[in-house]
């Protein structure tokens, strides 16, 4: 597994050519799972789906049923959450289903080994999403080998912003799991290019200034926040935090190159169990089909 | 308060700013500020101004001769940060962290509190320079430290119970970042102790410096020499790296963090991650922690609220490390003991945190292990602790005493 972003892309013609051709011409470049399904989007004429799941909640059971039904209702890359004692970023949606997980005895092994057997019926992309303490105790380069033997495509930390660690960062660059870089609506325009000229794979932006967790509606600068950030980035955006609806999905599959949706499925996974939560799956995936970013 | 040169933010490989994104430009514009406003003398004169008007400074450094005598070492003194106004050292930090708000033009504070010392003083700055404060507290502590919420309620504050997790200090600093990363834009977070990302190690340890500043003053003056050593509790480890930074440089004064060993070291009910944790980053930063072999940090346990956290401010991992301090612990029972001894032999009432560094000197100087003369950081006055130790019993059973572990007074 290849992956693009900076290193290669960073500088001179290789970058510019990158900007305009972003997406989908991407030359010879070999590329990721991540790159490739992106790629396929942009051909496609659709934006992209990226659903998020705790696992371990309810139980490991339900993310293994989930995660499966998940890849065939056509989620374009999933984000795996390692769940945490302590997830500051996270509202009391995700709160309460990293708790529930821990309470469960979840580890990062179990999660890992859910994410091995889902790579036994899908090649789906899956991100690591994950707080940094749990990858940082059990070592940078253990957790990195075991999760790309697990079949991860991909690595997000909440708490690893750009600059924060250069050495864990340039580890992680290295290592053949795109590291997956957040923006935020406070994050200045210079700050943008450069978060978005380090990612890889492709760039998180983060819908609202806050804490994750379903909301009824989207702010309204986001459509054009979410433009500014994807004019700025060479790699795809996805945008996340808050989308909860087929509305919401439609109104961030316009303006990004996918959707992010976390709570809003964990809270359907509470009220409707796994079918439920699919059937959510369903809809967003459906409305982000009728859409593109411009 | 010292003029610090630009820092990196690490105190040798610990610290950092492990945050999500949102908070990046805000501890941006708060290390900006905090560098423009510590090398401004009027900025500097009005700390100093309000440390004596308002705050009550310099605190004496007290002789307690009856406790030399129990405790059968000597000299002892007290650095009685108790006398403070709101009867803490808390107070040195907030006042001049809520000038630095105010400077930044944020009408909204917030802060997190175990004890309710650091709620109290928060409040109490907030009230001085007229700013909107919202303080969170775990449920725990809201209920044994029950005095220090209807301070901060009078005080024209408004405490926000935090049920979630331990429901203590660790997940009021929780709840207070989510609220810092969700209203960032009009709102300070004043942190409590020299922990979190930086700049907030850094400025929270150069607020409270005056305390060993004033203490090696006044020992110069009452013995004519430093202390032997320097002894101080360390929850997050605010009062006591404010106690050691003036004896950094003065390689033969010993440096003593005192953590709570709670119910034993090795119980799994502690709070003593520089004595049994390991690195680990939590609260934005990389620090000694408490924790399980798969990252997720360890439930901590102290008897006193404001030793309850699992995690330590990044420069005491650094002076750890190097050697330079030394951390030892106390269990709950002697804290207790301490606790109630104090009042009879020298009429001052600790709080439980204090305690912790008393009973060490009790304990270790019994074995002949205290250098003196020595000088502890008296952190806080124990009005709060009062009805919560009454209810505790006499302090003989259940208090978690029992055999000591490495480096536990038994
Ligand atoms: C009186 C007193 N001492 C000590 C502490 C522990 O904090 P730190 O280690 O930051 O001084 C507290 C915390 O609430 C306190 O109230």
């Amino acid at each position: 597994m290849e992956k693009q972003g900076r290193g290669q892309f960073r500088d001179g013609p290789a970058a510019e050519s990158l900007r305009f051709g972003r997406r989908f011409m991407m030359g010879d470049a070999p590329r990721g799972r991540i790159a490739e399904r992106f790629a396929r989007l942009a051909a496609e004429r659709r934006a992209g789906f990226i659903p998020y799941v705790t696992a371990g909640y309810p139980t490991l059971a339900h993310t293994r049923e989930l995660l499966a039904g998940l890849a065939e209702a056509g989620a374009d890359v999933i984000e795996l959450g390692i769940p945490f004692s302590d997830p500051m970023a996270d509202g009391p949606t995700i709160q309460r289903s990293s708790q529930g997980a821990l309470d469960q005895g979840t580890t990062v092994d179990d999660a890992f080994a859910v994410l091995a057997e889902l790579r036994e019926s899908s090649d789906v992309p899956v991100v690591i999403f994950s707080y940094l303490n749990p990858v940082h105790s059990r070592g940078v380069q253990t957790f990195i080998r075991r999760a790309v033997d697990a079949g991860a495509d991909g690595i997000l930390p909440t708490d690893l912003p750009l600059g924060a660690d250069p050495p864990l960062e340039a580890a992680l660059e290295a290592c053949p799991l795109d590291l997956v870089r957040l923006i935020a609506p406070t994050t200045s325009p210079a700050r943008v290019r450069e978060i978005a000229g380090a990612s890889q794979g492709f760039v998180y932006y983060i819908a609202r200034t806050g804490v994750t967790g379903a909301r009824a509606e989207l702010r309204g600068e986001l459509v054009r926040e979410a433009g500014a950030v994807r004019a700025a980035s060479p790699l795809p955006v996805a945008v996340g935090f808050g989308v909860s609806t087929a509305e919401h999905a439609r109104a961030v599959g316009a303006a990004a190159d996918a959707a992010v949706v976390g709570s809003a499925l964990v809270d359907r996974l509470d009220d409707g169990g796994v079918a439920g939560a699919l059937e959510l799956a369903r809809e967003l995936r459906s409305a982000l089909n009728e859409v593109r970013p411009g | 308060m010292t003029p610090s040169t630009p820092h990196t933010g690490r105190f040798g490989p610990y610290g950092g700013r492990y945050v999500p994104e949102t908070l990046i430009p805000a501890l941006d514009e708060l290390a900006a500020a905090y560098a423009k406003a510590s090398g401004d003398s009027g900025f500097l004169a009005e700390v100093d101004r309000l440390a004596e008007d308002y705050v009550g400074r310099p605190t004496p450094l007290y002789r307690a001769r009856r406790f030399e005598a129990e405790a059968g070492v000597g000299p002892v003194y007290l650095k009685r940060e108790d006398l403070n106004h709101t009867g803490a050292h808390k107070i040195n930090n907030t006042v001049g962290q809520a000038l630095l708000a105010r400077r930044m033009g944020k009408p909204r504070i917030i802060a997190e509190t175990g004890a309710g010392q650091h709620g109290v003083a928060t409040a109490t700055a907030c009230a001085l320079f007229d700013l909107e404060c919202v303080v969170y507290m775990g449920t725990e502590d809201v209920e044994r430290q029950s005095l220090n919420v209807y301070r901060m309620e009078l005080l024209g504050a408004e405490v926000r119970p935090v049920d979630s997790g331990t429901r203590t200090l660790k997940d009021a600093t929780n709840e207070a970042l989510r609220d810092w990363v969700t209203n960032v834009a009009d709102t300070h977070y004043i942190i409590g102790s020299v922990v979190g990302p930086h700049p907030f190690p850094l400025i929270v340890r150069d607020f409270q410096a005056v305390i060993g500043r004033e203490a090696r003053r006044q020992i110069l003056e009452a013995e004519g020499r430093l202390p032997a050593s320097v002894v101080a509790c360390v929850g997050g480890g605010s009062n006591a790296m404010g106690m050691f930074h003036a004896f950094a440089g003065d390689e033969e004064v010993a440096l003593i963090g005192v953590e709570a060993a709670g119910e034993g070291l090795g119980s799994g009910r502690s709070s003593a991650p520089l004595n049994e944790g390991r690195p680990g980053v939590l609260h934005g930063s990389l620090s000694y922690l408490l924790q399980d072999a798969d990252g997720q940090v360890a439930p901590a346990h102290s008897v006193a609220a404001g030793l309850d956290y699992p995690g330590v401010g990044p420069e005491h991992s650094h002076l750890k490390d190097s050697g330079r301090a030394r951390y030892v612990s106390v269990r709950d029972g002697a804290a207790e003991r301490a606790f109630r001894a104090l009042p009879g032999l020298e009429g001052i009432i600790p709080a439980l945190e204090t305690a912790h560094a008393l009973a060490w000197v009790v304990e270790a100087g019994r074995r002949g292990e205290v250098e003196v003369p020595v000088a502890i950081c008296l952190s806080g006055r124990g009005d709060k602790d009062v009805v919560h130790v009454a209810g505790l019993g006499d302090g003989e059973a259940g208090s978690g005493d029992g055999e000591a572990g490495p480096g536990a007074v038994p």
